[in-house]
């Protein structure tokens, strides 16, 4: 018992003796700094790293993509680029109707356009529907609460190509639930060789994989209205439904703000899971706005820069409409 | 606490030296001191021979090569072997072989080469993509004559001099002959239409039981061959690419039949923007005939071994005769690398005839140096299938049309092929229209051109 009390209270005294040292030499170190360029600039030191990757890594390429979006030709590097002006807008607008794409120059970016509407309008509508529903079960007092709230975020800690790997392996022609139907004596299904089921399981595979995050918040903000409410409502005679309508949805209403924005600009930016689970296909029914850009930025044999990238603003553009609209509401509703 | 202030300082400042300490002298001998001449007797003098002067070889700096290679099939387990007995002749050189997927080398590899980041060797097939970048071999090769007789001109002429087409491939199908053989109908030979092959695939099909009947895969170059059988002139006298010709729509819409009868898999076309093969369907038995080109011989040989067999047809004809296309990768050197002339010994190690004999051995390929194909490759193998096969890809060589040989070398030609694979699509779905199709793809050809300079 002594020798283990004398071994703790040496490793005690190490462990002491090193934090003090490393404390030390921090204190010693921000200390020096501190008196060089004063309090009030410290802050900035502190957030000068993070500043610098932000630079680095999200800044600059933005500000790259503008001088591609206004450049053309085939080159690769920016000071080999000639200025175009607006021509790669102009050429991605040159339309008779932008709700007939085989009328555009570009039918295949206003295909993208639509069916990224259609996606978004659908997916996320679905999306909080489910999780809303899924959130309020998950609020109540039911038997084995925790699995289930594990089970429904569980999809989300997949890799996006998993995802889409494991449900083009079930719905595939020749895929698991082909396999099932045909042993029962059916025909087999297009499933992802339809145009309109194609859209259909993009849709539900997209919902399923992200639901539990939405899930989490929903719940979150649940959780976070005072119980006193529902108890006086229910002494004043409220039923369910009522209590739910005038209670839970507008007490609500902030956090699900934040999961249509939130969804709304992850709809907008759907790539991986449509392009590893139907490639944008059959034809281009599953071809949505950032495959485009990628398409004509990355994997094609004669790539146009400059189409993508005057592509990649304009979307953009969408998402800082969004952005703002979020906070607008939100302003509103605070008001 | 000062004490402690000069003790956290002086552990820094030795931290910091330690970082700064100079490197170790290198060891010197210690010097020779000449010891005295010791006294001698009148030496007799003997006339010595004159010892050759040595001169000692400057020493060659160690090089590393970078080689970004791609396979159908067995190429780089046979390609391996050939670099091992190059690194052993010469043992200041050394290849590093990169095997990396054949999306890599579309996608990728044009943009590290733009950048300067590319490799010093790589075997390609989009030639007009690394345009301006490649290394002219006829300046660094010891026999530049021997590199430009022995290699199709207007294949090294599409690769500006920077490498050599290490296969000849053609397109044409292949047939599940257990299949005809089970079915009790007989292989129709020369001669026979797309429309006939259709049939007759369909009736296998039908009576075997097996899922589909034919397919072809998602490139515009498969679907040029039968396209210019059936009488498309893809490319005019001024290298002009036209889509919209009689030949080019009726196999477009023969693929459409294929498509609503079910005969070929839907996925093939449908699913996915990138090429599928509908070689892995005739492989696992799940298919009479497959449209897909000389390249998938071994990787047939290796996969379907001895589960049926399987023969090469000679390609369906129509009013345009009977063509398949020429087609094939190339072994290039890039401008870029620090280490031309090593770069041109590997190069010439390759291309010697030995070893590129080697390598059409070994991976069943035909060749396209004319020494070796003069001379005849004993190819390795004793599959009578394979052997079947060979006899009859070769046989399709001297069929080939003009514009079947230029298709591939033509500066533009990977526009028309990703075009036409997508927009095809685009019509197989039902979102175009057949007339809708060849304007958009047409369009979307001249577009390309247009954007790379053309």
């Amino acid at each position: 018992m002594q020798k283990t009390l004398k071994i703790k209270s040496f490793f005690e005294g190490v462990s002491k003796g090193i934090s003090t040292f490393i404390v030390s030499a921090t204190d010693l170190l921000f200390g020096t700094l501190q008196k060089l360029i004063g309090v009030k600039r410290m802050p900035y030191f502190f957030v000068l790293p993070n500043l610098l990757i932000f630079g680095i890594f999200i800044l600059y390429p933005v500000l790259l993509n503008f001088v591609y979006a206004f450049t053309g030709g085939p080159s690769f590097f920016p000071n080999e680029r000639p200025f175009v002006g607006m021509a790669n807008f102009e050429r991605l607008f040159a339309c008779e109707s932008i709700f007939q794409p085989n009328t555009c120059t570009e039918d295949i970016f206003w295909r993208a356009v639509h069916n990224t509407l259609f996606f978004v309008i659908f997916q996320v509508s679905l999306m909080v529907l489910f999780a809303l529903i899924t959130a309020l079960v998950l609020n109540r007092k039911i038997k084995f609460r925790g699995f289930f709230r594990s089970v429904f975020f569980y999809p989300c800690l997949l890799s996006p190509i998993v995802v889409a790997l494991i449900w083009k392996w079930m719905l595939q022609d020749n895929g698991l639930l082909n396999g099932i139907i045909m042993g029962l004596g059916f025909t087999k299904f297009p499933f992802l060789v339809n145009a309109q089921w194609a859209r259909f399981w993009v849709i539900i595979v997209s919902v399923w994989a992200s639901m539990g995050f939405y899930t989490l918040i929903l719940l979150a903000g649940l959780q976070s209205i005072p119980a006193d409410l529902y108890e006086a409502a229910s002494m004043d005679g409220a039923n369910n439904w009522k209590a739910f309508t005038k209670i839970t949805i507008p007490l609500l209403m902030p956090t699900m703000l934040v999961v249509i924005v939130l969804s709304l600009i992850r709809a907008v930016q759907v790539f991986e899971v449509t392009y590893a689970f139907t490639g944008g296909g059959p034809g281009t029914a599953t071809l949505y706005l950032v495959q485009f850009i990628y398409n004509y930025g990355f994997s094609s044999p004669n790539k146009q820069y400059g189409v993508a990238a005057a592509a990649s603003l304009l979307m953009a553009g969408v998402l800082i409409v969004l952005t703002l609209a979020q906070f607008a509401a939100k302003r509103e509703e605070s008001y | 606490m000062k004490v402690k202030k000069f003790l956290i300082i002086f552990v820094l400042l030795l931290m910091v030296l330690a970082a700064c300490k100079p490197a170790a002298p290198e060891a010197t001998e210690a010097p020779v001191v000449p010891s005295e001449p010791e006294e001698t007797e009148e030496p007799v003098v003997v006339e010595e021979p004159e010892e050759p002067v040595v001169v000692e070889e400057p020493e060659v700096e160690p090089v590393e090569l970078r080689f970004t290679y791609y396979a159908d099939g067995i190429e780089a387990e046979v390609m391996q072997p050939l670099l091992d007995k190059f690194m052993t002749e010469n043992p200041d050189i050394t290849v590093v072989l990169d095997v990396v997927p054949y999306q890599t080398i579309d996608e990728q590899l044009p943009v590290q080469v733009e950048t300067g980041q590319g490799p010093d060797l790589a075997r390609i097939t989009n030639f007009a993509a690394y345009k301006g970048k490649y290394l002219d071999l006829r300046t660094v090769v010891p026999d530049p004559d021997y590199y430009q007789t022995n290699f199709p001109a207007p294949i090294i002429s599409a690769l500006e001099f920077g490498g050599f087409p290490d296969t000849l491939t053609v397109t044409g199908p292949y047939i599940n002959k257990t299949l005809f053989d089970q079915a009790a109908i007989e292989i129709p030979g020369e001669g026979t239409t797309w429309e006939e092959w259709t049939a007759l695939a369909k009736q296998v099909a039908e009576t075997t039981g097996t899922q589909y009947a034919i397919g072809i895969d998602r490139t515009g170059h498969r679907v040029a061959g039968p396209a210019m059988s059936m009488g498309a002139t893809l490319i005019d006298a001024e290298g002009k690419f036209t889509v919209d010709t009689p030949g080019f729509r009726d196999f477009v819409t023969l693929l459409k039949t294929w498509q609503d009868e079910g005969l070929m898999p839907a996925e093939l076309w449908l699913v996915g923007d990138s090429m599928n093969n509908c070689i892995d369907w005739i492989k696992s038995g799940d298919m009479v005939m497959c449209m897909t080109g000389s390249w998938q011989i071994n990787g047939m040989a290796n996969d379907v071994a001895d589960a049926f067999d399987w023969m090469v047809v000679p390609n369906p004809t129509g009013a345009g005769g009977s063509t398949g296309v020429a087609g094939g990768s190339a072994v290039v050197a890039f401008a870029g690398t620090k280490y031309p002339e090593a770069v041109a010994k590997l190069m010439a190690f390759l291309y010697a005839e030995e070893n590129y004999s080697a390598f059409s051995a070994g991976t069943l390929a035909l060749p396209a140096h004319k020494g070796v194909a003069e001379a005849g490759v004993a190819f390795n193998t004793e599959n009578p299938s394979v052997l079947g096969a060979l006899s009859a890809y070769t046989a399709e060589v001297p069929k080939l049309q003009d514009q079947a040989v230029g298709l591939n070398v033509h500066p533009f030609a990977f526009a028309y092929y990703r075009n036409s694979a997508n927009r095809i699509a685009q019509y197989l779905s039902g979102e175009l229209t057949l007339d809708e199709m060849l304007i958009n793809l047409q369009s979307d050809i001249d577009k390309a051109i247009e954007e790379a300079g053309g």
